[in-house]
């Protein structure tokens, strides 16, 4: 019979092997299919070859034992794997297609290059050419790491589908040449704020999830959101939307456990606990406004909305909330961005200082084009609700319960609703 | 690598003396940059004739286009370029220059 710590002690060096491929996959994935892109001239082939490398990991690591450098060595094995695939493929095509590959024995490229090449992949899966959902799946796939199933359910769409939506994807990218390149300076503010859009995206599906089977909130989603942003941020430090993205989701992040009552219901910004928001992450948030803001730069959209959401996690209690500094930022907001949903958010700033009169007011001129937002109709609830028009506040929650998709909102919308006198 | 630019268009006028000015000072400026392979215009729909001759008896000929949609294709590019970006930069200064909606694709 085999002595007991013994036995714990092989069992304690899988789950060791284990863990170092989870953080391997987590650190090395983008860097990986980023630089078998730039070598290979294919995103299929890296995907493919980098995906293999981590199965012979798997298979692998438990006899041979964790490589002193995983990076190092899963490159060179997915290299080996694009390197047979491409001989198998040109016995089977009987030409020399893209031999010259074979050929390629350069030294590995210094920090730099390969941190050039991340940035590269990220460009190419946010490439305006593409549809914004597709961008979203293939920056996730490819640099996040996700796989398939794992978008797919983020989406709540069909793991087939998902896939059949990534494969042309990469089939376009290929046949139309979209290219594997940094943009040039005159096109890199645009095509930053692309890349941009899709990681705010990635935040907004897992901060309010969609859905009536959906969690309320999708902190896999988020966090992979925060995760890619600090990766841009680490190779655009000089980005100044870019670290406002940042700052802005680390600020929301950091109230995520307190948006949610036991019972799954959704607590407003008034009555969180705000003893219970993540103070390291606020610490960080609040580093990156200042920095911003010490840059003296025009500061974009992004930059703004961390800045409020600044302002909010600066208070300890709703009451201290600089309220004409929340409103002057969102003016400065609505100069750049006029569009209907930031003059709605303006008008709350409005309603706590100047009243909810005014704010409905202001909110009412919205209805043309925000009569499909539930978040025009609970607004327009609230204020109504404090000007004791009961009647009015009820028909406004009724229509924002019925087009609300959050199942923490419904909650939270439904109980505000029963407390009308 | 080369890309067809199609000239996408829902109306039946033709370009105007404005636009064909336009076009022409595009089209020198593809021809210095070397991203000129081939472009004209093309005569309404309703010109088209469709030929099948797949049966291997006698070949049908079928007046009118193909497919009847509002939209249909007015003229086209083939251009030279390095890759999608180059290209969709050329098509954005075409669609400007000609005032029609255009579609970039590869060819294979």
């Amino acid at each position: 019979m085999q002595p007991e710590g013994r036995g714990a002690a092989v069992s304690v060096s899988q789950i060791d092997v284990r863990a170092a491929i989870t953080q391997a996959h987590y650190e090395e994935w983008a860097r990986l299919v980023a630089t078998l892109t730039r070598r290979f001239g294919d995103l299929d082939m890296a995907e493919e070859a980098a995906a293999e490398a981590f199965a012979t990991a798997v298979e692998r690591w438990p006899a041979d034992g964790v490589p002193p450098n995983p990076g190092a060595w899963l490159t060179t094995t997915a290299s080996r794997k694009a390197v047979d695939r491409i001989r198998r493929e040109r016995k089977r095509h009987g030409k020399q297609r893209e031999a010259q590959l074979l050929d390629d024995d350069d030294p590995p490229e210094p920090l730099g290059a390969i941190d050039d090449d991340r940035l590269r992949l990220i460009f190419t899966c946010c490439h305006p050419a593409l549809a914004m959902e597709t961008r979203v799946a293939l920056t996730l796939r490819m640099v996040g790491g996700l796989t398939v199933a794992e978008i797919a359910r983020a989406f709540l769409v069909q793991e087939a589908t998902m896939g059949r939506r990534i494969t042309r994807a990469k089939d376009k990218i290929r046949a139309a040449r979209i290219p594997y390149r940094v943009p040039s300076a005159d096109d890199l503010p645009a095509r930053v704020s692309g890349v941009l859009a899709v990681l705010f995206l990635v935040f907004n599906e897992g901060y309010l999830a969609t859905g009536p089977d959906s969690e309320p909130v999708r902190h896999d989603l988020t966090a992979e959101a925060i995760r890619l942003t600090r990766l841009v941020r680490a190779l655009l430090p000089e980005d100044g939307e870019v670290a406002g993205l940042l700052a802005m989701m680390l600020l929301i992040e950091a109230r995520r456990t307190a948006r949610f009552s036991a019972s799954g219901e959704l607590i407003t910004l008034d009555e969180q606990d705000r003893g219970a928001w993540h103070t390291v992450l606020i610490a960080e948030g609040h580093r990156l406004v200042r920095e911003r803001l010490a840059a003296g730069v025009a500061p974009g959209r992004y930059q703004i909305l961390a800045a409020i959401n600044a302002v909010h996690t600066s208070a300890r209690d709703i009451r201290d909330t600089d309220w004409s500094q929340v409103l002057a930022l969102y003016d400065q907001l609505v100069r750049i961005d006029p569009s209907p949903i930031v003059a709605l958010n303006r008008a709350i700033a409005v309603a706590e200082l100047d009243g909810p009169e005014v704010a409905l007011a202001a909110v009412g001129s919205l209805e043309d084009k925000l009569a499909g937002y539930h978040l025009y109709h609970s607004t327009r609830a609230d204020l109504l609700r404090r000007l004791g028009r009961s009647q009015e506040s009820r028909a406004a929650y009724d229509k924002a319960i019925e087009l609300a998709g959050n199942t923490a909102e419904t909650a939270y919308l439904t109980r505000r609703r029963s407390q009308l006198g | 690598m080369q890309y067809l630019v199609s000239v996408i268009y829902d109306k039946a006028d033709l370009a105007t003396a404005d636009e064909m000015a336009a076009i022409d000072v595009f089209n020198e400026g593809l021809q210095a940059e070397g991203h000129w392979v081939f472009a004209g215009g093309l005569a309404a729909p309703s010109t088209a004739t469709v030929i099948d001759n797949r049966g291997g008896g006698e070949a049908i000929f079928t007046d009118g286009p193909f497919v009847e949609s509002k939209e249909y294709l007015a003229g086209f590019w083939i251009m030279e370029a390095a890759d999608l970006d180059v290209a969709l930069k050329l098509a954005a200064q075409g669609s400007k220059a000609c005032s029609r909606k255009v579609e970039v694709r590869p060819f294979l």
